[in-house]
């Protein structure tokens, strides 16, 4: 029994670790070795109980060569994820998907109230603009004084932009010999060249300002005019920036437009409304759940309750832990989860039962109807397991299903069947062990009504 | 040991009372699929009505119907409707805001969904891919588990049943109430579908360990005794199961109320099948096999 009283402390070591994570509201940081390990600890509420917006944006890749989709699908994230971030978008999440031959960006924006205003700053197209100064003056002023700077932002477009781009490369130049430094190279379309060879011609030794989605990127100063439809951006680029810049341009280059085929708008006050029903709903099944299987069962049922309720505990931390996003249909999971995991206990309190009535002694007929159990908890759950696999998808095939809503159902359903495996035999057996030997029970009929000849059916 | 097993015909016309109108309700009026499959944008609003504006579906469709391709108005509380329509886009859905404003009150958006029908079709094909690999996995499963394929078919026999009936009666509440098929309800049936193997598994765990307990007892009465032990366990776990899904269905969300109810339909007709489909069907293979082998029933 040794081992007993081992498990018991491990349960509620266990128990104490779980509660301490929930009731901790700092962030914990833990780093071994390399590795770090962050969590904020707070619950992740999905949009359906959050509120916001989940949009899927189509992109038209066919103007775009096939191997560079791919390419052209990152540049179209990137864009959006700067666009979001520039919103002030917290916890916003921008990822791509390719279906065959779609090529979708998923964007998710929690907590949004002006999704018009949202949704339109990610559905335009990125838009780089080649602007020029037009003022009556721009010959006499001298571009290099920081007072002159400001004008930059009121030049005017000269009607080059990202459509014109054919592409831009990062390359490292070398015109003095000794240290090579990153410049930025860009390449036009036919139409692009001559537009920009009439731009350079203009604006000798002036500046060019670059903008992408009306933000300036750099405004290098023309030195001679360029016919072929190259051209190099100098400047004080690490490759990091020069990449990034070229990534920009690339993205702005593209015209890749963006259709929204699916969006999902929730307002807060619904989420709020969901969560709390919900949590009403659980609450009241749980309940009736706990008085069933003392109704039932008596002190194995009251134990099998102190069970479900260390298995609600463990299963929050886990959520908090991994983080998994709670959405509506999640919670349905769970709940289903918690029916699941009375079932372990069911299957061996009717074991346990059929034991006692055969007259084995009560510790003796608690190991058996643990032991005879096991096998068909086992099969059973691993049929449940290997749907929510089905479901949860974790290799991403394109044939399945990768919803957010049918993937959150199946994850809190698998955890919740993991979880009642440990806490249904585990637990409740350590409990039961611990309660047999508190009570020192004798060999005795749990409830005598149940007995066997005591029960007949109409039928035969 | 009570002899279940006797009235085996009793059970399948049970079942077939449930089965032969869910085939008729689907092959002549399918399910009622939701913008989730057809695409087509939702707009859930709740308006604060002006001094003397009554509110009533027909209110809101008179102001809107020029508008969009309107499918539908639900009125689905005092001032919160459900507006269905074609797709249409965040810009149009300001018209139609406005339009409602200047008429009838103050709008507030709860919620605009909007799905292009490409969507609808990938769902509809991933949704059956799903179904038939986990299907074919449990299969492989449960049949090398229990070392005979009678296992593994009897069991998805009685999970087909139990898919095919809840799909029969969504489509009967398709017909009568305008129910729709959502991806949710995708969802529920494949819980269905392990919840019923689940179920199957425990009765027929008790069928193996009885083999070998008692090698003498022809199987029709390894089954019947199977079934007898294990009926107590069946519905009182499924009584705890329909406690949560009852108090999902009468307290939770309006969002997830035909899910949950789908659920319970699940959980009822998988308790049932368990012990009075894949049970029989185990008997009826056997019997079916030595007729087969042997001029002797």
């Amino acid at each position: 029994m040794k081992t007993n009283t081992n498990r018991f402390f491990l349960i509620t070591l266990l128990c104490l670790i779980c509660l301490y994570l929930n009731l901790l509201s700092a962030p914990i940081n833990l780093r071994l070795g390399s590795s770090e390990f962050k969590r904020d600890l707070t619950l992740k509420k999905g949009l359906d109980l959050q509120g916001g917006t989940h949009l899927v944006l189509e992109t038209d890749m066919s103007s775009i060569e096939e191997p560079d989709r791919i390419t052209a699908l990152e540049s179209a994230k990137e864009i959006i994820i700067r666009r979001v971030d520039l919103y002030g978008v917290s916890e916003s999440i921008v990822k791509t998907s390719i279906i065959k031959d779609s090529y979708r960006i998923i964007v998710e924006l929690p907590g949004v109230k002006e999704v018009d205003q949202a949704i339109n700053l990610i559905g335009q197209t990125a838009q780089l603009d080649f602007r020029e100064d037009t003022a009556e003056d721009a010959n006499e002023i001298d571009y290099a004084s920081p007072s002159a700077f400001t004008r930059i932002f009121s030049f005017e477009s000269t009607g080059l932009t990202g459509n014109d781009l054919k592409k831009s490369l990062v390359s490292f130049s070398n015109n003095q010999g000794a240290i090579s430094e990153p410049v930025v190279g860009l390449e036009f379309t036919k139409g692009g060249s001559e537009k920009f060879a009439l731009i350079t011609n203009r604006n000798i030794n002036r500046p060019v300002a670059i903008f992408l989605d009306d933000q300036l990127v750099t405004a290098p100063t023309v030195n001679e005019v360029i016919k072929d439809g190259r051209a190099v951006i100098s400047g004080n680029f690490t490759p990091e920036t020069a990449s990034e810049l070229s990534i920009q341009l690339n993205a702005g280059a593209l015209p890749v437009p963006i259709k929204i085929i699916e969006q999902k708008n929730i307002s807060a006050t619904l989420g709020q409304d969901s969560i709390e029903k919900s949590i009403t709903a659980g609450s009241v099944g749980l309940g009736l759940v706990m008085i069933f299987m003392i109704l039932l069962y008596g002190l194995n049922g009251l134990l099998a309750n102190i069970a479900l309720l260390i298995y609600g505990l463990i299963t929050l931390t886990i959520y908090k832990l991994i983080p998994i996003t709670l959405t509506l249909p999640g919670i349905a999971g769970f709940i289903l989860s918690v029916g699941m995991a009375v079932d372990s206990n069911i299957l061996i309190f009717e074991r346990l039962k059929e034991e006692l009535r055969s007259g084995r002694p009560f510790s003796m007929a608690l190991e058996l109807g643990f032991g005879r159990a096991w096998d068909s908890i086992k099969d059973a759950n691993i049929a449940t397991i290997i749907t929510s696999l089905v479901l949860i998808n974790p290799f991403n095939f394109g044939f399945l299903n990768t919803s957010g809503m049918v993937r959150g159902f199946a994850i809190t359903l698998l955890i919740g069947v993991i979880i009642s495996l440990f806490t249904g035999i585990v637990v409740t057996r350590s409990l039961m062990r611990g309660a047999g030997r508190l009570l020192n029970r004798r060999p005795e009929r749990i409830s005598s009504r149940d007995a066997e000849g005591g029960r007949s059916l109409p039928i035969g | 040991m009570i002899n279940f097993m006797k009235y085996k015909v009793i059970y399948f016309i049970f079942s077939l009372i449930f089965l032969i109108p869910s085939a008729y309700f689907l092959i002549n009026y399918g399910l009622k699929p939701a913008v989730d499959f057809t695409g087509g944008t939702i707009l859930e609003i709740f308006i604060t009505p002006k001094d003397g504006v009554e509110l009533s579906p027909d209110s809101v469709t008179n102001f809107i119907k020029d508008t969009i391709n309107l499918n539908e108005v639900q009125q689905i509380n005092d001032f919160t409707f459900l507006i269905k329509a074609q797709q249409f886009d965040q810009e149009i859905s300001q018209i139609v805001k406005q339009n409602i404003k200047t008429n009838l009150g103050e709008v507030e958006e709860k919620r605009f969904e909007t799905i292009g029908p490409t969507m609808g079709k990938e769902l509809i094909k991933k949704t059956l891919i799903g179904v038939f690999i986990a299907a074919g996995f449990i299969m492989v499963f449960v049949t090398s588990r229990f070392k005979d394929k009678k296992y593994g078919v009897c069991a998805i026999l009685a999970m087909l049943h139990d898919t095919f009936i809840t799909i029969g009666i969504f489509s009967y509440l398709g017909v009568t109430k305008g129910v729709e098929v959502d991806a949710l309800f995708v969802t529920a049936v494949l819980t269905i579908l392990s919840f019923s193997v689940h179920d199957t598994i425990v009765v027929y765990d008790r069928i193996r360990e009885s083999i070998k307990l008692y090698p003498k007892l022809s199987y029709t009465d390894l089954v019947n005794k199977a079934v007898t032990e294990t009926l107590g366990r069946s519905i009182n776990n499924s009584i705890t199961i329909i406690f949560m899904l009852l108090a999902l269905y009468l307290l939770g969300g309006v969002t997830t109320k035909w899910f949950v109810f789908a659920l319970l339909i699940g959980t009822i007709s998988g308790t049932y099948s368990s012990t009075f489909t894949a049970a029989p069907l185990l008997v009826l293979w056997e019997q079916k096999k030595n007729k087969y082998h042997t001029s002797k029933v």
